[in-house]
């Protein structure tokens, strides 16, 4: 009878012990976001007891020896650089998206799924000693045909790069979405009179809108964040990217390139960490568009 | 009518391109890594640490880097799993009667698996500062776990999640308590697919460079203790790419071969649970 | 009267598992032909061999041959968009297109080529009032059809089918998903449709096979076991299964 109980009891224990480690893990986890956010925001706020924040944001010079944070141009930079990538990406994700998952045997799906998730598995520096290699002196030569001298290092070659990383990341996504549209929707269509293509148009790109602005929101969010890939191919100079086999210097470059040095100079550090914090938060806004529409979009299947 | 033919076939030709670019390119990587890198990768270039600074010595490998990669991963993963795996089962058997919070933690650690990994780093870094720290393996390993942390909950989550309804009542009505029903049975149920979801975290904390940048430093020697800071491969990537000198270079190259030979490896070994996982 | 749809030794293999077992039938024209059957018997397998939807699958393969008229749609060199045309198809749940309910009729016409703003508006309207739709959603014509109830949604569905004017219409458990009145009304509609259309519906409900059947076709494991006007198999079975299947000994 005894040893029942103290069985018990210990049984009571290990149980109560475990659930707590549970409950405190999950703490951890939901607190994380907003201790990141709180954190970067009360590092770089030190910034705006000297600028407003649309000064550090509007200004062009970065020169923070002599107190200048201008952030404009490598906000610009990551723009332009995410922009380019995000219009080669999406035509070809969705291409072949629809190619696998209407026309494609099933067969084909089953032999590219992998190569899909191998390509999202190589690491960001993979891609960037490849863009170092091949993408660069392409993007030279491509520059040279238009009779323009550059080294290559360009936001265009930021831009393939990224849009290579991405593109088996939002085709992932896109795969799922066409999937999770019934077949019958395309049997009615072709019984309608329509031919494959037109279905494909007229009624399965309409219904998979919300799915592909998701996608797309979701690819923005991940290409905005990517850092030595591009940091790699981009050519980090800090002025105005004039065309797009000028160089850039996305916002994530800044970081890593500067980390460093930015304790020795009064406010640098804030205005590092204001860097972090901005990039978090266009980000997450992209990463919360994406997954809210998603789950509108589920609900309407 | 004769447009619509020509409109349908020209996508259709488009569609098959998108698709087989997705090959080529991969195939174009594999090749520019193993073309530059093969020839480089010597018996000492695995063995030994670079002699004379990592920048400018000519002699000596990247041992440095692969030790502290392997080191620096199976810690992070180590450390996320203590954390993941009780989240995870606590999500889906402790909080089954709460849907409406699940999906609203669900939907913060997907958001959370958005965060980029140099913002990680950055926030590491200033906590770093903040408490004294210098950057050490300690330093990266905890930043890597944090990393992680959301994609190994969010895939073992899914895995749990797949557990048939009854398997949970079954164990409960056997007189086990939820605690019990989770570890000891739902753990055996989904091992494989718990395995699938620690690689997937391992190739992540691998190959990335971003976060560890700022926080596990970077060294010529091997590391002897956490406290002491440590190469990566993508590091020994980034940082020797642009040197002048040949040798220095060549062991970038060499460092690419062989991170991505190991995440190959990751990605074929949790193909190969994944499959069994569907044939179950 | 000649029948609308023959079918001749006609074979289907999936995955080579054998779906449909040399089906030999022919469904009479003007007249509402039900398939029954215990589920998995190839019912729904047979009804999108019909209208070749068949054609999306890979790993499908199909002998022997179906004519409607005099044209073997298995072998024929038209256009396939042409062939589906002729057949209206319902499925077992609506599946209204992503756009108007208006654009839904007229999505048919419109990739046939017609785009006369006016033509398009009398169609719209005739074929939704032949649904008896018409009023319900006048007012609404450009809202989007998922907004409908699921009722409204199959007539519309009906509607859109037949805006395309087919000769036969194709029903798969058409009122699985509808409530007792929807069912009721698609029932009546279809008892009115009979007279210029050729119905080919498949249905688990006995009872409905009962009520609305001119003819009968009885399938069991991918094979025709029995076939003929209804209330001769209804009343009169010569086949044991047909007998069991009636009597609800299997499903």
């Amino acid at each position: 009878m005894k040893i029942q109980q103290l069985k018990h009891i210990y049984r009571k224990t290990k149980d109560i012990l475990t659930q707590g480690w549970m409950l405190a893990g999950l703490v951890v986890v939901i607190l994380l976001p907003f201790v990141i956010g709180l954190g970067l925001y009360l590092k770089s706020h030190h910034i705006f007891t000297q600028y407003n924040f649309w000064e550090l944001i509007g200004s062009t010079e970065w020169k923070p020896l002599s107190g200048k944070f201008g952030l404009y141009p490598f906000i610009l930079s990551s723009l332009w650089i995410t922009l380019i990538a995000i219009v080669i990406a999406l035509p070809v994700a969705l291409l072949s998206a629809i190619h696998l998952t209407t026309y494609a045997k099933a067969w084909v799906l089953k032999w590219v799924h992998p190569l899909i998730d191998i390509l999202a598995g190589l690491p960001s520096v993979i891609y960037g000693i490849w863009g170092v290699i091949a993408v660069v002196p392409a993007v030279q030569s491509l520059a040279l045909s238009f009779g323009i001298k550059v080294s290559g290092y360009s936001i265009l070659a930021g831009g393939i790069v990224l849009a290579i990383m991405i593109l088996p990341f939002i085709l992932n996504i896109l795969i799922e979405i066409f999937k999770s549209i019934p077949i019958e929707l395309t049997e009615v269509t072709l019984s309608l009179g329509a031919t494959r293509w037109q279905t494909v148009k007229k009624v399965i790109l309409r219904k998979a809108m919300p799915g592909i602005i998701s996608a797309t929101g979701l690819g923005i969010s991940r290409a905005f964040g990517e850092t030595i890939a591009v940091l790699m191919v981009a050519g980090n100079v800090v002025k105005i990217p004039t065309g797009i086999f000028q160089p850039g210097y996305p916002l994530p470059a800044l970081l890593i390139n500067n980390y460093g040095e930015m304790l020795s100079i009064p406010l640098y550090d804030s205005a590092l960490m204001l860097a972090a914090f901005i990039l978090l938060l266009i980000v997450l806004f992209f990463n919360i568009l994406g997954r809210y529409t998603i789950v509108r979009f589920e609900k309407s299947m | 009518m004769k447009w619509r033919k020509i409109e349908e076939n020209l996508f259709r030709v488009l569609m098959f391109l998108a698709t087989m670019l997705m090959g080529g390119v991969l195939i174009l990587i594999l090749i520019a890594i193993f073309k530059n890198g093969l020839p480089a990768l010597t018996w000492e270039m695995l063995t030994q640490p670079p002699k004379g600074g990592y920048y400018f010595g000519r002699e000596g490998g990247i041992a440095n880097a692969i030790l502290g990669s392997i080191y620096l991963s199976l810690g992070a993963v180590l450390c996320a799993l203590v954390i993941a795996l009780p989240v995870a089962l606590f999500l889906n058997i402790h909080m089954k009667n709460h849907e409406r919070w699940v999906h609203i933690i669900r939907f913060l650690m997907d958001t959370l698996w958005g965060i980029p990994s140099i913002v990680y780093g950055a926030f590491a870094f200033m906590v770093m500062i903040y408490l004294g720290m210098k950057a050490s393996l300690l330093a990266g390993i905890i930043t890597v776990a944090l990393f992680i942390l959301p994609i190994m909950i969010r895939s073992m989550d899914e895995v749990i999640k797949g557990v048939p309804e009854g398997l949970l009542e079954a164990g409960l009505s056997l007189g086990a308590n939820r605690t019990e029903v989770a570890f000891k049975i739902f753990v055996r149920q989904c091992s494989t697919g718990l395995v699938t979801a620690i690689l997937l975290s391992l190739g992540r904390a691998i190959g990335d460079a971003a976060a560890v940048i700022f926080t596990a430093g970077f060294s010529d020697r091997i590391p002897t203790s956490i406290s002491q800071p440590a190469a990566t491969l993508p590091l020994a990537i980034f940082f020797q790419l642009n040197s002048p000198i040949e040798e220095v270079k060549n062991r970038a190259y060499a460092s690419a071969v062989v991170l991505t030979l190991i995440i190959l490896i990751i990605s074929t070994l949790s193909r190969y649970f994944s499959q069994k996982l569907k044939n179950h | 009267m000649k029948p609308a749809i023959r079918i001749r030794n006609l074979n289907l293999h999936i995955h080579k598992h054998h779906i449909l077992k040399n089906i030999n039938v022919d469904i009479p024209a003007n007249k509402l032909t039900v398939i029954i059957g215990p589920s998995g018997c190839g019912k729904t397998t047979l009804l999108k061999t019909l209208n070749r939807l068949t054609d999306l699958s890979s790993d499908i393969d199909i002998s022997g041959q179906i004519f409607i008229g005099e044209e073997d749609i298995l072998h024929t060199s038209r256009d396939i968009t042409e062939i589906r045309k002729q057949m209206g198809l319902l499925a077992q749940r609506p599946f209204p297109l992503p756009m108007s309910i208006f654009n839904n009729v007229a999505f048919g016409l419109k990739i046939g080529g017609r785009k006369n703003k006016n033509i398009l508006a009398k169609r719209v309207e005739y074929y939704l009032r032949e649904v008896n739709l018409w009023e319900e959603v006048k007012d609404r014509l450009h809202q989007p059809a998922s907004r409908l109830s699921i009722g409204q949604q199959q007539r519309l569905c009906l509607a859109r089918g037949l805006a395309v004017d087919p000769k036969i219409i194709l029903a798969d458990e058409p009122t699985s998903a509808l409530d007792p009145i929807s069912t009721q009304a698609i029932e009546q509609k279809f008892a009115e449709l009979k007279k210029n259309y050729t119905i080919v519906m498949v249905t688990h409900i006995l009872r409905q096979a009962r009520q609305i059947a001119d003819y009968l076709i009885f399938m069991h494991m991918g094979e025709i076991i029995e076939h003929g006007p209804a209330q001769e198999i209804l009343n009169n079975p010569k086949e044991e299964k047909t007998k069991m299947y009636l009597q609800g000994v299997f499903y």
